[in-house]
């Protein structure tokens, strides 16, 4: 028997008996669709998060901070020291009501003199009061403290210059509306004025060029200023204040080589970790976050894998079931000739179309559901992070989940075929 | 003389193992020369279809040796018998052995499908072969919604398919009555007339087995040489 007719002779009777087949690929349905969501959902939220973080273009940059050592030590908080604890209070990068070991000018210089670091900066933040523009109203600004650090995805205009003369400004593209800009292009190379305190309290205006209209970002909101912005803000905010809280810092980046191996940073995190300094690469950083959301497609892929492996069983039931009702349709051909390599490919042939009609339908279905759902999210729950289509379907994961079925089937198949290769022709001539 | 094209020496089979071990055939030697037409006649469970499905190489025996043109089937491997079993061998059925919701075209390519032969060339040969049956207006009908005769004449299609050298019918007109039994045995005999295929027909019929060149009796696994009526009816030899 030509391949092709065993193919052809398989798939007749695969519909034979409508119903059975029907049952057991809903079962394979249902596998395969649940396998194609999640894999969606892993593809979607894991390709946004690489967008977001190959617009982090800093890999070169390691967030520095002070162990913490109550944390660390895992036995409640540390004894008070007067002389190690600097509480960071103001306009360092601190979180209202907590308290953190501050970096020190003493801390930047060890950072700094550090195997591997290149340079260390501190990090400021700053809290403007309002932002305005053209005599408009005043807004509420919130800063991204990332901003200075990453590439933005742009909707117009260019990236920040830190190394510019002039201060510039990143505003989201939620901000347009309310400052009364028609467009995102129509922002650019505008001045806005940003209204901030200084340490008495007084109100002091700054203005700033918008350089460019950025997307909303998993990774911070707000509005993102370059550098020498950034150090005109912070000089305002500390201005009168005590010479302590102006030079303590809750965080600092400092940079290593762009071209360091995994090793080496590995070796430069150890180093910084013996003195006393945690420390973070923005891949670290998107890495747990990533972690989590492999946890949890990787639990309802183990669903889907035990919805398949019981759909396998179905598999195995069926066929067992078509080969006893074809014990003389099997002895016949045999009697005329059919070797037994070719009833079993005759019967394995059958599983594996059955296989893959249940996975196609199913990841059918699921691209068709999961786009329409994605999309329909984009729009409402996700409206605020452009970018985001939670459920994507790569061609070769579709293509995988259904190779995998297939296989799932034909193993599962093996035993009903070889039940069908080993019949006797006389069985079957015997029937009466 | 010639080589026979199948020849039996002292052939036995037994059926089940210990106290349920069943002596279906205890030793029977028979040759078969191309284009005879040769009956196996005795009552039911004697043996008969046992030893057609050894002469077939549809089985085994468990003593003594069969030749197939002069080579022990021992010596046949698996490929030249299944081979010999779609090219050479025909086989006609009592029960028919159709797939009731397949057409009759269908059916009767089935050899020629197992032969890995062409589609199209299937297509011919099966329409070829049913017009010689006058079934080709029927070709495209399924299976079970044909009359018992003419579904005896889609099996005698399906065997011819192939141009085999030898048919082998077991109780061939058993399922049928009187009338389309006899047009059924008309076509079968003028195959062999005609085509020089040679027969091997199974029958409890005396009647059948009259009309070929030559009869062996089987009784209770044996060959029974005393019994050979000559015209007389047997009466009561059907199960
Ligand atoms: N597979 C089998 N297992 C056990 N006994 C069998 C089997 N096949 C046939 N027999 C027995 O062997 C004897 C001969 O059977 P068979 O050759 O079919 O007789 P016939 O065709 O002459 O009616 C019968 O008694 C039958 O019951
Ligand atoms: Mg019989």
């Amino acid at each position: 028997m030509k391949f092709i007719d065993i193919v052809k002779t398989a798939i007749a009777n695969s519909f034979r008996s409508k119903l059975r087949t029907g049952l057991t690929v809903i079962a394979i349905f249902i596998g395969a669709f649940t396998l194609t969501i999640t894999s969606g959902i892993g593809t979607g939220v894991t390709s946004y998060i690489n967008t977001q973080v190959s617009s982090i273009g800093a890999a070169d940059v390691l967030t520095v901070s002070k162990t913490n050592d109550a944390a660390a030590s895992g036995t409640g908080p540390a004894p008070y020291d007067p002389e190690k604890a600097t509480t960071v209070s103001l306009g360092n990068g601190s979180r209202p009501g907590s308290t953190i070991q501050a970096l020190t000018t003493k801390d930047l210089e060890a950072i700094k003199d550090t195997k591997g670091i290149l340079g260390v900066d501190p990090s400021v933040q700053v809290t403007p009061d309002y932002i305005q523009h053209d005599g408009g109203g005043k807004f509420e600004l919130t800063v991204n403290p990332t901003a200075t650090l990453t590439t933005a995805d742009l909707a117009a205009g260019a990236q920040l210059d830190n190394d510019s003369s002039t201060d510039q400004i990143l505003v989201p593209t939620t901000y347009l509306d309310t400052l009364d800009f028609s467009s995102a292009k129509a922002a650019i190379g505008q001045t806005v004025t940003i209204g901030i305190r200084d340490f008495a309290g007084t109100v002091q205006e700054v203005p700033a060029t918008v350089v460019g209209v950025q997307n909303e970002t998993l990774l911070g909101a707000g509005a993102g200023l370059n550098q020498p912005l950034t150090d005109r803000l912070h000089d305002i905010e500390v201005d009168g204040a005590p010479e302590a809280s102006s030079q303590s810092y809750a965080t600092a980046t400092a940079r290593f080589d762009p071209k360091a191996s995994e090793a080496k940073i590995t070796a430069i995190k150890a180093d910084l970790a013996d003195q006393g300094y945690a420390s973070q690469t923005v891949a670290d950083q998107i890495g747990s976050f990533e972690t989590v959301i492999n946890v949890i497609i990787g639990v309802l892929n183990a669903f889907a894998v035990i919805a398949l492996i019981a759909a396998g069983f179905g598999i195995i039931n069926t066929l067992l079931m078509s080969v006893q009702e074809r014990t003389r349709e099997i002895g016949l051909m045999k009697a005329m000739g059919m070797n037994g390599g070719r009833v079993y490919t005759l019967f394995s042939t059958e599983a594996v179309f059955i296989g893959f009609l249940g996975s196609a339908l199913g990841a059918l279905v699921a691209v068709g559901v999961g786009s329409l759902v994605s999309n329909i999210l984009a729009d409402t729950v996700f409206s605020n992070l452009p970018g985001l289509q939670v459920v994507q379907f790569a061609p070769s994961s579709i293509a995988i989940i259904i190779g995998v079925v297939m296989l799932i089937a034909f193993l599962a198949g093996t035993l009903p075929a070889r039940a069908a290769a080993r019949q006797n022709p006389i069985d079957a001539l015997r029937y009466e | 003389m010639t080589v026979p094209v199948l020849s039996a020496q002292n052939i036995g089979k037994s059926y089940g193992s210990g106290s349920n071990r069943f002596d279906a055939l205890k030793g029977v030697s028979l040759d078969i020369h191309a284009g005879e037409s040769i009956a196996i006649v005795g009552k039911s469970g004697s043996g008969k279809s046992t030893l057609m499905h050894l002469l077939a190489l549809l089985d085994n025996p468990d003593s003594g040796a069969l030749l197939v043109e002069g080579t022990d089937a021992r010596k046949l491997k698996g490929k030249e018998v299944n081979r010999l079993r779609n090219q050479d061998f025909g086989f006609v059925f009592q029960q028919f052995f159709l797939t009731a919701n397949a057409t009759v075209l269908e059916n009767v390519v089935l050899p020629l499908k197992i032969a890995g032969v062409s589609p199209r060339e299937r297509k011919a040969r099966g329409m070829a072969a049913l017009e010689q049956l006058e079934l080709a207006d029927k070709a495209k009908n399924k299976a079970m919604n044909l009359s018992g005769g003419q579904k005896q004449r889609a099996v005698i299609a399906r065997a011819l398919v192939n141009n085999p050298k030898v048919i082998f019918a077991d109780e061939p007109t058993g399922n049928l009555d009187t009338a389309t039994g006899a047009v059924v045995e008309d076509i079968l005999f003028s195959l062999n007339q005609d085509k020089g295929i040679t027969l091997v027909i199974v029958t409890h019929d005396i009647e059948l087995a009259a009309r070929c060149d030559r009869r062996i009796f089987i009784r209770d696994g044996l060959e029974d040489t005393a019994a050979r009526p000559t015209g007389r009816r047997s009466a009561g030899a059907h199960a």
